[in-house]
Order: C-alpha cells, then structure tokens, then sequence
C-alpha cells in the first residue's frame, strides 16, 4: 500500500524528516508515537503533499507508484486521506456542502459524473449515523464553532465519506473526552477492512486501546528509532521516551 | 476644452430645458457656482490622495446625449433581479426608458425626479428635501446638483411597505462615443414606511462612460431603508457614487455595496444620524482585478446619543488592483452612548494589487463603544492545503475560501434571489463552479 524509503524533507533550512523507512500493506494499522518535535505532523504532511514542505531525498510509493510532484489533491484522489490536528473553519459552507463538493471533485477527476444527489443524501445518512453525529450538525459551517471533540468527529465523518485507502489521523485523540473518543475510534475501526491501511499518530497508549495496531514505530529527531508490536506502546506509556533517545546515543 | 470648462459652459444650454423659475434652479445655480470654484478633485486633497480623476478628465465625454436609444428587454434581462416582481425604474443613456420601466402612484410613489421637479403636486416635498442633506461643499455633488434633472423619486408614505422591491438601473448603449451621465435620486421614507432598493449601473458596449451620481435619503422615525448596490460593470466604465442619509429617531438604514467590476468606482457613503436610537449599517464586498479602481469613502456622522453605525467590508484585489477604504466616524459631544464598530478586511491575491485602508476617528463625547480594526492579507496556506487534502482542486479551494472570506456580508441580504443572485456573481469572479449553488 504505502512504501516509504529513505525520506528526507525540510523546510525552509530546517531538515525535519532524516530518512524515513516505512511499510505499510493493506489491511495493516501502524502507530506512529514520539516526542513533542520529532517530526511525526510533518511526516503526516509529506505523505498527503503539503507543499511548504521539500523533499531532499528519498520517495513515497502509494501502491507502487512514486508520489513526487503530486499535488494534495491528486494523493486525495489517489486514497490519500489525512486527518487534521487542527482542522481549519470554513464559514458560509455548510458540512454537507463541503462534502458533496469534495466527493464530486474526486469523481471529476476520475472521469464519473457528479454523484446523484439522492445517493449523496444516503451516503451522508449512513456515514453520520454510525458516528452519531446530529442532523443540525452537518448544516453548519465547516468547523466553525465546532468544539473539539466535534473537530474531531467531523473529521471522521469526512473520512468515511471519503472511504480512503490509507488513511493518517495526527493526534485525533487530542481534545477528546472518553466518549467522544470511543465514538471516533469506533468509527474508524468499521471503515477498516483488508484494502485499506491507517497510520495513527499519537502521544499515548490510551487511543491505541481502541485503534489496536499491527506495529508501532517511534520517531525521534526525524528517524524511526524502534519498531515493535503494540507491546511498545504499553513500553513507552510506562517509561517515556528518554529511554529510547539514550538508546540512539549509543 | 477640458471636462470642467466644458460643464461650465454646457450649463447655459441645460438652462434652455429646465424651468428657470423654480426654487430648485437658484440651487443649481449655486452649485454650478461652488463647482466652477473647485473644480474636480485632485489627489492633494486628502480625501483624494489614492483616487486620480486625471485620465476621466481627459475624456471628451457627451453631457447631453444626441441620440435615442432602444433596448429590448430580452437584451437586458439578465441584469435585473428578474427572478422576482419588482417595481423598476431604467434609464437608457440618461433618458427614461418607461418601455423597461414599471413604476408605481399606488398608495407609494415610485416614479421619476423629473416629474417630482416639474409637478406641482410634489412641489412641497421638493422644497423641504431636495438637496438638503446633500454636501452643497463638495465639488462632485455640487456638479451632480448643477445638472440634476433625471433620476429616481421614491416617495413611501407613513406606516407604508411597497408591494415589492425596487429596482434603480442605469443602461449606457454606447451610441455616444463617451457619455457623462450624472442621475439624481431623492428617496423619502416617511415614519414606519419600510422599501427595499436595488441600483445597478451597467454599461452595454465598451465605450467610455463616466458616472456622477447623488442620492439623498431620508428616514424619519421608526422606518426601514435596505439599500443594495451592484456594481459589476466593464472596465471602460466608471461611478462615482455620492449617497447622503439623513435618519430620524429609532430608524433603520443599510447599504450593501457589491463592487465586482467598473475601471473606477468611488463609493461616498454619508450618514447623518439626526435622533437617538438609529441604527446605520453599512457593508460591502469588493472582488475586483485587472487594473480596477474601488475607493470606499464612508462617514457616520453621530449627532445624538444611544445609536449604533456597524461597518463590514470585505476586498479581494488580484493582479494589478488598488482598493482604498476610509471609514470616517465623528462621535458629537452629546451622542453618548454610541455604539460604533468598523471593520475592513482585505485579501492580496497578487504582488502587484495594492489596498490603502484607513480608519478616521473623531470622537469627542466621553462614554462611547467605539472599536475598529483592519486586515490586509494572503489566502491562508493551512487552509488551502485542508482543502486540498480533501480532493478539492487548488483554484477551488482558493475560490471556496475566498467566498468564506467575503460570507458573511452576504447573510443580512434580505432579498433571497438577489442573495443567489450575488452568490452567483461571486462564483464567476472567481471563474468556478463549485459543486453546491453558492
């Protein structure tokens, strides 16, 4: 599904990513924890094209073909799928209106004709349905207003609307009560089947309770400096990360 | 000749056509008068410091038009809100157009200035409202007032609502090489009357055209003025547009000012609050590019206390496009307890567009709320990247985002289908079609 080698992106004079290595196949769910700065957002946006970001060296694969110089909305064609941290307000369109525009971008783009609207309807039926998201919702302006919680659970919902490949959610676990957590979590294990692949970046173990994941990686200063199953995560939320950083000194 | 002698010497053969014995031509008199002393503009006055005049004035304009002119309306439909019944008032090439037109004495007057000027029946309301909260200082009213014949008189009675909206529209066909056209409006609300107005001026063809245009207003008590300008003409087109209100105690005035297209517009908006519990709202968008010219020139003038003025304009410059805003608040030492907030936010889309933004604020009473604040700026990168993660293309995301910007100006438009209607002009100016009807 995704092939990472060799990464390295900076920007401005400032390199983030130091060689990246990663594999992730179908049906596969990695987390990807790490220090406050290690680079785990920024590797989050070279995946999805952000273009404030160069790449100096290596590539980035999506089921074998080489994504440099794709623009972010070709990647989101192509299943990228990116969940935000922050994600931004848009006032004056609405949820519904946003979703149906970027739904039928992507058909656009691959030659279909714009979804019918009473299928569009359904679609939006269903997928907020299973993140019990309330109808009055989904006609306010994009994340305008949104608490937190809801930030985070509209980003889900895009997600299912989108139905991505691989899909890579940075810190959606941030700003979630336990509720709110459990509902986002939930939904994204129904999205999960053998085609598709999610990357999940966070702090803590406690989202990875939920999403359980095939492997876990750390990413420290730019590099990943451990892989190991979901054993590690438990490892690291007992002993932090300085031991890990001592480690790569020696 | 320049334009300004040619005015001056013109104004002898406008006396040929209009009753010299009226009260309202000693005022003209005096205005050719205050105009021939200070001539037009010119960018060492302060007011005029990023707005040239010079290129118009070497134009070598007609003032009275030769010819007649027709125009289907199947032509010209589009530019009305034709969507919805509305009374409609429509000048082609400064002459009536009662083909185009649909006016009104049914318990409301919506009809002509002309007939207000030589019927005797309105004689009375002339006298008591005709340029008299109008500048009779400023030279380009003063021009307006010398030449002032034709335009819309819109006369709505105590406790009165007209049936439907009005349309004011202004058509120049080109069968001039270049044409000044300089309509005058009078509109009267009388206590509790309520009206909804739309003007548009539009050129037809590509030749010069060069607009002074001066509108009083007048709200007494209690009454409802909504006022939407549209402004989305060629750019061989140009506006001045010198708006005077005049509100009484607990009124309600608002003014949207589209300004989407036009070589020069000058927007002079002047509200004058004359009782306590007034509200003036004004709010624009400006969405221009090429080398376009928008100059917004506001003034709210608080003369009594407990009233509130609210100003939100929004400007999107691309290429080489200027902008200027100057919202001018005077707070008098009796109007305690104003409320009066102002805001100009601005978008640079490119290098080479310039925006000049100022606030001018002269308060002299002491417990008053008065806040201001602008912006100029880019596109929001984070958001544009958001956008675009989600498949949208760059240049419908940049579009999406623009029209986010300018939003919410458009919420307090009361008239749905010129709300769609404005929707759609923004959609085109930024050459997209979005997936949803804007």
């Amino acid at each position: 599904m995704l092939k990472i080698n060799n990464l390295h992106a900076r920007v401005e004079d400032k390199e983030i990513l130091k060689g990246i290595n990663l594999t992730v196949n179908a049906g596969e769910v990695h987390a990807i924890m790490g220090p406050n700065g290690s680079g785990k957002s920024t590797l989050a946006a070279v995946i999805a094209g952000k273009e404030e970001f160069e790449v100096t060296e290596g590539e980035v694969f999506l089921e074998g073909e080489n994504l440099e110089d794709t623009s972010p909305e070709d990647r989101a064609h192509k299943g990228i799928f990116l969940s935000f941290q922050y994600p931004v307000e848009i006032p004056g369109v609405s949820v519904t209106n946003f979703m149906k525009t970027a739904i039928n971008e992507s058909r656009k783009a691959k030659g279909l004709e714009d979804m019918p609207a009473k299928d569009m309807l359904k679609l939006i039926r269903e997928k907020s349905e299973m993140l019990e998201i309330d109808r009055k919702f989904l006609s306010r302006s994009l994340n305008e207003g949104f608490s937190g919680g809801e930030k985070k659970r509209n980003e889900i919902f895009q997600m299912a609307m989108l139905e991505p490949k691989l899909a890579i959610l940075d810190e959606t676990d941030s700003g979630l009560d336990i509720d709110a957590l459990r509902i986002v979590a939930n939904g994204v294990n129904k999205l999960k089947s053998k085609d598709n692949a999610v990357i999940v970046i966070t702090h803590y173990q406690r989202l990875l309770e939920y999403i359980v994941p095939d492997f876990v990686h750390v990413l420290h200063n730019g590099k990943i400096v451990k892989s190991g199953t979901k054993d590690l995560a438990l490892e690291l939320e007992e002993k932090g990360y300085d031991w890990l950083k001592q480690e790569t000194v020696i | 000749m320049d334009l300004k002698e040619k005015l001056v010497s013109s104004f002898l053969a406008f006396e040929n056509g209009v009753d010299l014995d009226h009260p309202v031509h000693d005022i003209r008199t005096e205005a050719i008068k205050n105009f021939e002393t200070k001539g037009f503009p010119t960018k060492k006055e302060e007011a005029w410091k990023y707005t040239s005049l010079n290129t118009l004035q070497k134009i070598d304009f007609s003032i009275f038009p030769k010819k007649e002119s027709m125009l289907e309306y199947r032509d010209v439909k589009k530019y009305f809100i034709h969507e919805i019944d509305t009374y409609k008032i429509v000048f082609v090439d400064g002459v009536y157009s009662s083909f185009l037109s649909e006016t009104t004495h049914d318990g409301v007057d919506v009809c002509l200035m002309s007939s207000a000027l030589n019927k005797p029946m309105y004689k009375q309301i002339i006298d008591v409202y005709f340029n008299k909260i109008a500048s009779k200082d400023d030279s380009l009213t003063s021009l307006n007032t010398a030449f002032s014949r034709e335009g819309a008189y819109i006369y709505i009675p105590k406790n009165k609502i007209p049936k439907k909206p009005i349309e004011i529209v202004h058509f120049s066909t080109g069968n001039e090489a270049a044409l000044l056209l300089q309509p005058r409006n009078l509109i009267i609300a009388e206590e509790n009357a309520e009206m909804q107005i739309i003007e548009r001026h539009q050129s037809l063809t590509s030749n010069e055209v060069f607009t002074n245009s001066v509108t009083e207003i007048y709200a007494a008590k209690n009454s409802n003025v909504d006022y939407y300008k549209v402004q989305n003409d060629l750019t061989t087109a140009s506006l001045i547009d010198n708006t005077y209100i005049d509100q009484k105690d607990g009124s309600v005035v608002k003014v949207h000012t589209f300004s989407f297209g036009g070589k020069l517009t000058r927007n002079n908006l002047n509200f004058y609050q004359n009782g306590e519990r007034i509200n003036s709202t004004m709010k624009g968008v400006t969405i221009i590019e090429e080398k376009q010219h928008v100059d917004h020139h506001t003034l709210v003038h608080h003369i009594q206390p407990n009233c509130e003025s609210h100003q939100d304009y929004k400007g999107i410059y691309g290429e080489n496009a200027t902008g200027v805003f100057n919202g001018k608040i005077i707070v008098d030492k009796i109007a305690q307890k104003t409320n009066a907030f102002q805001q100009n936010n601005n978008i640079l889309v490119s290098d080479k567009a310039t925006i000049n933004t100022k606030p001018q604020l002269e308060i002299f009473a002491d417990d008053v709320k008065c806040s201001h604040g602008c912006t100029i700026g880019q596109l929001d990168e984070e958001a544009l990247f958001y956008l675009q993660s989600r498949g949208i293309p760059k240049k419908e995301a940049r579009a999406l985002l623009m029209y986010a910007f300018a939003n919410n100006v458009l919420e307090s438009v009361r008239i749905p289908e010129l709300k769609v209607r404005i929707n759609k002009l923004i959609a085109n100016k930024l050459g997209v079609r979005l997936g949803f009807d804007l």
